[in-house]
């Protein structure tokens, strides 16, 4: 594998998880549990959509086809698609919600700050634009994991069986196969191995903060580094590609 | 009207830049401070708007009341003298 091809990959996985999410915190517009959180959710959202816009761009620089970033995001199949299984998991409730932007942007927080130091200069660029993003993402979560585990006993049940829920998705975040092998050769991708420590802690430390307990590591779900998916990414697809499938080369 | 039931009450206070006044932008629902301030961040200043955010909770507000408009209020206008009118501006003074 060249290295171009492997950095074609890893930018695309980064952009359909930022794409994926995106759309996924998109279905909220409107249902937030107040109009406070409403307008937080989607601007989270919105961010998401702008880095995803980003990588997806550079993914089809890459690539030198010809292709635009749009073309990308709308026009491939559910196997071609990889982000992670954890950011295509259901809203279900606001708890879920929480849990999942928890596990994600603990994450983000620790890869794009390592990513910020790649000598892939597109890459740092757009990391070091994010860095801020998600650090607001990230206490957004943090604070609510902890109104919430700390709260009602309704809300602290609630917040309990969202973290047991996803937890199995969580391993798959620090997988790696031979697109990292190689780009960390290069000094391009990150070594995710200290970062799956390190969030470990620091998923700990919140959770029991808010008197929530940590899941046992028992089975982890695995597949989207090779376009396999849970039965949810289908569903969002067809909402999201529904227009330019059905009226493709739209513009406004 | 039916009852707020979605926390507390704030108002919203915004500085464009360093140096110029507080502005008030509205009100936003909080539980506490520092929820006060990321809403009020979500929803006022996406755009630029400012580089600062004050926020109160609104129950410490102090309101003048309406019934007192005519006492407060009234611009004494048959009083010329509290107009000042009756000065030769400079020449070349600008923004009077």
């Amino acid at each position: 594998m060249t290295t171009k091809d492997a950095t074609y990959t890893y930018t695309i996985r980064l952009g359909d998880d930022a794409l994926i999410l995106g759309h996924r915190l998109s279905e909220l517009c409107s249902r937030g549990p107040i109009l406070e959180e409403d307008l937080a959710l989607t601007n989270v959202a919105l961010d998401m959509i702008g880095r995803a816009q980003a990588l997806l761009k550079y993914a089809a620089d890459i690539e030198g086809k010809g292709k635009t970033d749009d073309d990308i995001a709308y026009r491939r199949a559910e196997i071609n698609y990889y982000n992670h299984l954890l950011i295509e998991q259901p809203n279900a409730d606001f708890a879920h919600t929480i849990a999942r932007q928890l596990f994600v942007s603990v994450f983000e927080f620790l890869f794009y700050t390592e990513l910020e130091k790649s000598r892939d200069e597109t890459l740092a660029a757009i990391a070091s634009k994010t860095i801020k993003e998600i650090k607001y993402h990230m206490q957004h979560a943090i604070d609510w994991t902890l109104r919430l585990g700390d709260g009602t006993s309704e809300s602290h049940n609630r917040m309990q069986t969202a973290v047991n829920d996803l937890w199995m998705y969580t391993g798959e975040l620090f997988e790696m196969d031979e697109v990292d092998a190689q780009l960390m050769r290069d000094g391009i991708a990150v070594d995710l191995i200290p970062i799956k420590a390190q969030w470990h802690n620091d998923i700990k430390t919140v959770l029991s903060k808010a008197t929530l307990l940590m899941p046992e590591d028992t089975y982890m779900q695995t597949g989207s580094k090779k376009g396999i998916h849970t039965e949810n990414l289908g569903h969002i697809l067809s909402e999201m590609q529904y227009l330019q499938r059905a009226y493709p080369d739209a513009v406004w | 009207m039916a009852t707020d039931t979605q926390l507390d009450l704030w108002e919203v206070f915004i500085q464009s830049k360093s140096g110029l006044p507080y502005i008030h932008a509205g009100s936003i629902h909080a539980s506490d401070n520092k929820m006060a301030i990321q809403n009020a961040r979500d929803i006022y200043t996406r755009r630029g708007e400012g580089t600062s955010i004050w926020v109160l909770p609104s129950k410490h507000i102090v309101a003048s009341n309406p019934d007192d408009n005519d006492m407060l209020f009234d611009p004494s206008n048959d009083k010329v003298y509290r107009h000042p009118t009756f000065y030769v501006m400079p020449e070349g003074a600008k923004n009077i």
